[in-house]
This record gives structure tokens, sequence and C-alpha cells, in this order.
């Protein structure tokens, strides 16, 4: 399997990465690498074998449908890299928004 | 009384409970350490305020007979596990400023059992890599050399600050986690212990998350004792983590105590003669066999047929639990956010100025194998692998009760050496990963130098919760191997 500029290309827009131009050939070289040593796998007769997920054995545990936390939007918003907007800036855990650049022309 | 920095957590503990000396004494000698070996680059943040404060802490909590286990024990923590009000990185650029609200349920355990912290320790940029080249903050510097010759070493990865610390005497024990490898190689490499948990044995709740089905956070020490005696403080059930196992803790010191293997049959997968391994470990892995039948235990060969497909079949699970883990950095709710015209050039702008070239990397192989028309060609394909892997695993077990085999195929590698292609640098975790894919408890013991001096370690894999056979047979293997090698001018 051979990734060629337009593949990274397109996957780097799925990833939402930026990635240089100058850097798509020799990205699209070492990918090809990988995704050519992994092609081995096709070795390997996996009919009829169900895919593993996870490999705890446990059933997903269920709790009630209740707040178990709160009140700490003062904690979730400490670290927003835009800086936060507060409704009610004498107290900050009455809750308050991230910012982002404007998404409405 | 030898120097403070020179005894284990096991040592530290009694002459701690005997008064000899106090957890500030403790904390001061081992800061000291810190500051001596700085060059190594081990540590991304130094708290030693707060080891003071917890030390002091700690007294306080010995003087009214509350001693935890690890009362007054110093540690490193990997920058992975959240630690509140300490800056946390993952050896990242975009988590730039970010400053856990919340502690990690394991190192809130450790801090629970009057462990005291000196620093979070440096490693692979978000876990991922073998070296620990891929850091944002720089490489770390393995304390070993090659006799006779100065190049600096790299430490393993993606622990590789938390193996060094502790190989170079800073602290008697770190944290790490481990996804294909990450503790038990760089362990090797720094002749240390290493211990990778069952999958579900300790939380991952507050871990900076890279394969959520692999990783696995666990100990580096200098002794078995010490990683039972650190793995018995952190581990436990979590309702916060729906993956960690609601099983009681099991008397993990008791087990590393009793190095009794009469009997016990260690398998010896065949499938690991390989190619590309070094003559040092496979004479190596011989005399582990040897030193393991003289101790009383009967070696058996058994089969894992599907071994060689473990690590492509992992570039395929791992990348694409990393390409959707990451997903989260976007630059909205925290660390780095770089601007852009529109909120899509923001992400786009933010993660490509924020991700180094491995994560960007793996980021990129998991979006492919996630996406529209690769997903059963790929990620289900290697799901189908891993069911064999841990079914091999399954019916070896059968056969014995823990197996033995060599950590790594080579020693410590210079830096810059293996950097060329990605695959050969993945190569490095051939013989951790399989039993991570299975989710089994694998630990890594210092067995011998190779002739340029370097450390190389034998892993024992354990039965899934069954830490405490996997202990004994380390112990035995520690006690017959004798490893009392330390790091020249460390």
């Amino acid at each position: 399997m051979s990734l060629d500029k337009d593949t990274v290309s397109r996957i780097a827009r799925l990833a939402r990465l930026k990635v240089a131009d100058e850097e798509l050939a020799p990205l699209a070289g070492e990918l090809s690498g990988i995704f050519a040593w992994i092609e081995q796998l096709n070795e390997v007769d996996t009919s009829n074998v169900e895919p593993l997920s996870s490999v705890s054995d446990v059933t997903l545990p269920m709790r009630a449908d209740t707040v178990t936390d709160g009140g700490i939007a003062a904690k979730i918003l400490a670290n927003a890299p835009g800086g936060a907007v507060y409704i009610d800036p004498a107290d900050k855990n009455a809750g308050g928004f991230f910012t982002v650049p404007k998404v409405v022309e | 009384m030898a120097a403070l920095t020179d005894l284990t957590i096991a040592e530290l503990t009694a002459v701690l409970a005997q008064k000899k000396a106090s957890a500030l004494e403790v904390a001061d000698a081992h800061l000291k350490k810190l500051d001596e070996h700085r060059a190594l680059n081990a540590f991304i943040t130094e708290t030693p305020d707060k080891a003071r404060e917890m030390a002091r802490a700690s007294d306080s909590r010995r003087a009214r007979g509350e001693a935890g286990l690890l009362e007054g024990v110093p540690l490193a923590i990997k920058d992975l596990f959240c630690t509140e009000g300490v800056q946390t990185t993952a050896a990242s650029h975009i988590l730039k400023g970010f400053v856990p609200p919340y502690e990690s349920t394991v190192t809130a355990n450790l801090w629970k059992a009057g462990a005291v912290m000196v620093g979070k320790t440096n490693l692979d940029e978000f876990a991922m890599g073998s070296s620990n080249m891929t850091s944002h903050f720089g490489g770390v510097e393995n304390p070993w050399k090659r006799k006779g010759d100065n190049r600096k070493l790299v430490p393993g990865g993606s622990s590789g600050g938390s193996a060094a610390a502790v190989a170079a005497y800073m602290v008697p024990g770190s944290t790490g986690t481990d996804t294909g490898g990450s503790i038990r190689q760089p362990a090797s490499f720094c002749g240390i212990v290493g211990l990778k948990p069952t999958y579900g044995r300790c939380s991952r709740w507050g871990v900076v998350a890279f394969a959520s089905s692999l990783d696995q956070p666990g100990p580096l020490t200098r002794t078995v004792e010490d990683s039972a005696l650190l793995l018995q403080g952190m581990a436990g059930h979590d309702p916060k983590d729906s993956t960690s196992a609601p099983l009681a803790v099991p008397d993990f010191v008791a087990a590393a105590r009793s190095p009794d293997i009469e009997g016990l049959r260690i398998g010896i997968p065949k499938e690991y003669r390989v190619d590309g391994t070094s003559p040092e470990i496979t004479a190596l892995w011989e005399e582990g066999i040897e030193m393991m039948k003289a101790a009383g235990a009967v070696p058996v060969e058994i089969s894992l047929p599907h071994t060689k497909y473990a690590l492509p079949a992992y570039y395929i699970v791992a990348p694409a639990e990393c390409s959707s883990n990451l997903a989260r950095y976007d630059g909205v709710r925290f660390g780095l956010r770089v601007p852009g015209k529109d909120l899509i050039e923001m992400y786009q702008n933010t993660r490509g100025a924020g991700f180094g070239k491995e994560v960007r990397r793996r980021i990129l192989i998991g979006t492919y194998v996630l996406s529209a028309g690769y997903y059963d060609a790929y990620y289900r394909k290697a799901q189908q692998i891993r069911a064999l892997i841990a079914r091999d695993f399954k019916q070896a077990f059968e056969k014995c009760d823990v197996l033995l085999t060599p950590t790594a195929p080579t020693a410590a590698f210079a830096a810059g050496e293996k950097m060329d292609d990605p695959v050969t640098m993945y190569l490095n975790d051939m013989f951790t990963i399989p039993a991570s894919m299975a989710g089994l408890p694998g630990i890594s013991v210092p067995a011998g130098l190779d002739k340029d001096g370097l450390p190389l370690g034998l892993q024992i894999i354990g039965r899934a919760f069954d830490e405490e056979t996997m202990l004994r047979a380390a112990a035995a293997l520690e006690k017959a191997a004798a490893f009392n090698h330390r790091p020249a001018g460390y």
C-alpha cells in the first residue's frame, strides 16, 4: 500500500493538522514504508475471528444517571487558552464560557 | 549508615520508621541529587518546595502515629500523570501552560500512602517513542555509558526520565506508563526494575491518554520488592475508570518477599528467538533459564504462533486510539492556541504547531486506518490479530505459570542511532508489545551487562491479574542474577 501526497493531504485535513506542502512528500514516503511493513498482517487468515477491542473481561459498569459532580466552573475554565468569560466575575463558579474566534458572519 | 539516596524504598521506610532520618532529610538528600544530575534532563518540572511541604506533612503524620505504606518516600512522577496545581505537559508543546485542576487517581493513592513528590519526569511526547528523543523538552541522557566511549546513550522510552532518575539515584522509585513497553524497555536500558501491571490493575483516570485499550500505569524501582511496594500503593479499583478492575489488591509485597519457585513452570516462547536480537541477549536469556532451573523451576518450551504480527497490529491499534484521543487538543479549552482566520484554521494551526513529528505521524496513521473504506482492511483486521495473540497466551498458560523472555532486542543505543527509519525504532518493542496487546502483566529485571558494560534486562510475563506469581519469579531471578552494578559516577 503506497500513499501519495494527495492522500496525506486529505488525511491531514481530516485530522485537522496543518502540514506544510514541502512535508507532504517525505511524509507520504514514511507512511508508505510503515504501511508496507503492516501489509504482512494479510498473511494471517482471520476469517471467523471475532475482533478484540478490549482485553478487560468485565462488562462495563452502569451507574445511576444522577449528577455526581459540579459547581466547579472556575476550575474547568481556569486553563482556557483564549481566556474565559464569566457570567458573574464575582462568583466564577456560577458559570462562564470558553472563547473562540467568530464563527458566524 | 549508607547515604540516604543509596537506600531502596524498603530500606528507607525502615530508616524513617526507626526515626534515624526525617522525611524532610530524606527529601533534601534526594533534591540535592536532582541538582547534581540536572544535565541528564530527566525532569521537566522539579517541585522542591512541594517536596519539602509534603515531607513536613509526612513527618507530622508519623509523629501522630499515622504512617502509611510509603510514608516519607520521595518519588518522581512521569509527566503524563495530572498533578493538581503542578504543570503537566505530556512532553508536548500542545499542553503549554496546562495546570491540572485535579489529581490523577494513581498519584492521589501514592500521596494517601505518604509518598512525597520531587518532580515530574521527562518522556517521549504523549508517551509515543522508545528513546525519549521525541520530547518537546529535549532528550534524556542515560546515566550508563559504553566502556571507553563517551557518547550519550538514550534511556529508552517512553518513561525515559523516570528510568534515568531511578538509575542515577535521584529517587528510589518513580511512576511510568506502559502502552507497548514504555516501562519495561527503559528499565532494561537503565539497569533497573520496571513493572507493567495487568490492564485494569491501576486506574487510568487523570493519566493523559495515548491508546486507552493498552495504557497502564506502573512503577520503576531498583529492586523487585520496591516495585511490589509501589504497585501496592498505586493499584486499586477506581469507579472513575470504567476499565479499572473491581478486584481487591493482593499482597504484592509478600509475593515479592517469597522467591520460592520450586516446581514453577517457566514458559520459553520459541518465537522469541528471532533474527536481529543481539547474541549477547540470547545468551543472557539462556543463562536466565538456567538460573530459574537451578532455583527449582521447570522450563517448558511453548509456542506463541502470532508473535511476529503483534508489532504491526499494534501500529494500527495504538495510532487509531491515539488519533481519537488526541482529537481533544483543539486550542479551545486548555493548552496551546495558534490563531487562524476561522475556527477550522485555528484547529489546524494549533495542532500543526503543537504536535511533534512522531505524534503527527501516528495521528495520520490512525486517521487513515479509521477512515471510510479502510476500517475493515486495517483496524478490524488488527483487532482480529489481537484476538489471536490473546488466544496464543491463553493456550500457553495452560502449560506454564509465567513466561521468561528478553525485554528488548538490544542494549541502550546512542542518541541519533536508529532515528532514520520509524520501523527500525518500532522494533525495539518487539518483545514487550505482545503482552501489552493481551493486557498481561510483565516485569523487566536487570540480569547482566553486555561486553560494553551496558545493562540488559529479562522479562517475566504473568497471567492476567496474577502479578503475585510474576513477582515471585522476578524475585527469584533477581536473587540468582545478583545484579549489583551501578552506572559510573552515580
